[in-house]
């Protein structure tokens, strides 16, 4: 919960974590060495100088300290929990759901448990999706259309296997899919990160919502296009939002841009924990306006109502979260821990 | 004949400030991408490159290091050129691909989609784009009315009295206005299809221009970040790296 100097509580979904392994002993190889170097090369960067973790703890912090960082020092009521397999880079995958289930396991109601699917693993891939969504009963997925899988550098959400899954999801009431359209870890063309594929299934699938994480950055012009066409689709700031420390004059265009094409309810926030932890993250984005200069040029405004709205309600308007009656939830079940 | 190697390596260089990486149209030098340099008494000249991840693009290290062998190539004195890249995820096909002179779809067979020349094109014209929103948004600034700059002829931009600021911006877009504006065109300012500009829609053009820039800077931003903390050159990356690349200023 981040409550307001006026002590208005604002409630916090964090729409983009992860709980991942990269400790030595699950690397399979130099690929899975070289992935990690690259996510702590984007925590130094962005990150505040007195919130850079140690290397160690950044390969492999567990799930005790994701729930220190998350709901004991940080702001989140809620996070949603993504899958990243990279079986070909893990011996045990990066970040997989059952690995993900201890983190639910430890926070009933405050974990939102995402499941994953890759069109490449054909019939097999359908059947574990259904086993997957009545076991977690999961109601979104996290895409990763850029991993490689054998000899394949990626697929895309056109391919007609891509389409049966997203049509068996449907089925299955999976409704959110969030897909990991952002920066670098690229393969060998940069179609795989391509926001076009969006287009088309946004169309085709109208009962499913895209959540486009990290707004399809470095591709922000296209993507704007994009979901300003489609109803459906939303952009997760995950990525986007660090810039605000390091680069605010820059995080300033992006979020202006956004709120112009695709308006207030359209945006999701997410710290992409742990590549950032969310407290400084919403202290500062609750802390930050748009210069008037910016306001007047694009006729958009970072508003206290926008602020909740990308903070939490959007994401609770996605995943049926009834904000009252869950923070109620919340209050009930740690007062329980207290008391136990 | 003996080579003043000082003299050479400085030669090299100076060719080589004229290699951009394509996403980010800055010298490969500037992004200190080059990481060894050696001028052999044969005039043979041997390069040495990293980029800021293991996963950049292949197709852009190909194409960074092909204008490379190009530009230094073209040296009078100089015989053979090598470029090698280091520690990237497709280091040894690159550097064979490189070695034998192949093309990148010869490098890369089935994996690669497109060859280098429809890449190059498209870089070109972002290039072009964020240079000409730079020097169009320098010019709207100092006062220039919308009518006269869409109107304005490329010696009468080259007359035009626009500060010390100005002139490195309007040295870098005339170095890319031909990307767009085809032979036959006089104008200064066109748009990527070569058609003139409008006073009446100027803004929203910039405005349009203007997030081709934010994708360049982002990845500026964090190409030149990971760069430091990957090879950890200054003890730890700083804020100096995205200080440097404050927007619309001249490198």
């Amino acid at each position: 919960m981040y409550r307001t100097k006026s002590g208005e509580e604002i409630f916090i979904i964090d729409g983009h974590t992860h709980n991942w392994n990269a400790a030595k002993d699950n690397i399979k190889n130099i690929h899975g060495q070289q992935f990690i170097d690259c996510f702590y090369g984007y925590h130094t960067v962005l990150s505040p100088k007195d919130q850079v973790w140690p290397k160690e703890k950044f390969d492999h912090y567990g799930t005790e300290q994701m729930y220190q960082d998350l709901f004991v020092d940080g702001p989140d009521d809620m996070a949603i929990l993504q899958c990243t397999y990279l079986t070909d880079f893990y011996k045990n995958g990066f970040n997989t759901i059952e690995q993900n289930a201890e983190m639910k396991n430890r926070a009933p109601d405050r974990i939102i448990l995402n499941g994953a699917f890759d069109p490449r693993d054909g019939e097999a891939g359908l059947d574990a999706l259904e086993a997957m969504a009545a076991k977690y009963k999961i109601k979104g997925v996290k895409l990763y259309t850029a991993e490689w899988r054998g000899d394949s550098r990626g697929y895309k959400l056109t391919d007609p296997w891509a389409y049966r899954y997203l049509e068996k999801a449907q089925k299955l009431g999976i409704k959110n899919i969030h897909v990991h359209k952002g920066p670098t870890i690229i393969p060998l063309d940069r179609d795989a990160f391509d926001v076009a594929d969006i287009d088309h299934v946004a169309t085709d699938f109208q009962g499913l919502n895209f959540i486009v994480e990290h707004c399809g950055l470095p591709r922000l012009d296209d993507f704007c296009w994009i979901a300003v066409q489609e109803t459906n689709v939303y952009g997760g700031l995950a990525v986007a939002l660090p810039f605000i420390h390091a680069r605010r004059d820059y995080f300033t265009n992006v979020i202006s841009e956004l709120l112009f094409w695709l308006g207030e309810d359209k945006l999701l926030f997410g710290s992409d924990y742990g590549i950032w932890t969310p407290r400084w993250l919403v202290e500062q984005f609750m802390a930050f306006e748009l210069p008037d200069e910016v306001k007047q040029a694009k006729g958009v405004d970072l508003t206290l109502q926008a602020k909740k709205k990308i903070l939490g309600l959007n994401a609770a308007r996605l995943y049926d979260i009834d904000v009252d009656a869950q923070k109620q939830k919340i209050a009930a079940s740690s007062s329980e821990k207290v008391a136990a | 004949m003996t080579l003043d190697h000082t003299k050479c390596e400085a030669a090299v260089r100076r060719a080589l400030d004229r290699v951009t990486d394509p996403e980010l149209d800055e010298p490969v030098t500037d992004l200190r991408f080059i990481e060894r340099l050696t001028v052999g008494h044969d005039g043979s000249v041997s390069i040495g490159f990293r980029l800021p991840t293991y996963w950049c693009a292949a197709n852009f290290a190909f194409l960074m290091a092909d204008d490379m062998r190009r530009e230094v190539g073209e040296l009078p004195w100089v015989r053979k050129v090598q470029v090698t890249l280091g520690e990237h995820m497709y280091a040894d096909k690159i550097n064979h691909g490189l070695e034998h002179g192949l093309s990148f779809q010869a490098t890369f067979g089935d994996e690669a989609s497109a060859e280098l020349d429809d890449l190059r094109r498209t870089f070109l014209v972002k290039a072009f784009q964020r240079r000409q929103e730079s020097l169009l948004r320098h010019l709207t600034t100092l006062g220039y009315k919308p009518a006269t700059i869409v109107s304005m002829t490329l010696p009468q931009l080259q007359a035009l009295p626009i500060g010390p600021e100005g002139g490195p911006l309007r040295q870098r877009y005339v170095d890319r206005r031909e990307v767009c504006a085809g032979p036959d065109t006089t104008l200064a300012f066109v748009d990527t299809h070569c058609s003139p500009l409008s006073a009446d829609t100027l803004l929203a053009y910039l405005q349009a221009l203007g997030r081709v820039t934010i994708n360049a800077e982002f990845n500026g931003a964090l190409c030149r970040g990971l760069l430091a903390a990957r090879f950890n050159e200054d003890g730890e990356p700083s804020l100096y790296d995205f200080a440097r690349m404050a927007p619309g200023k001249a490198v």
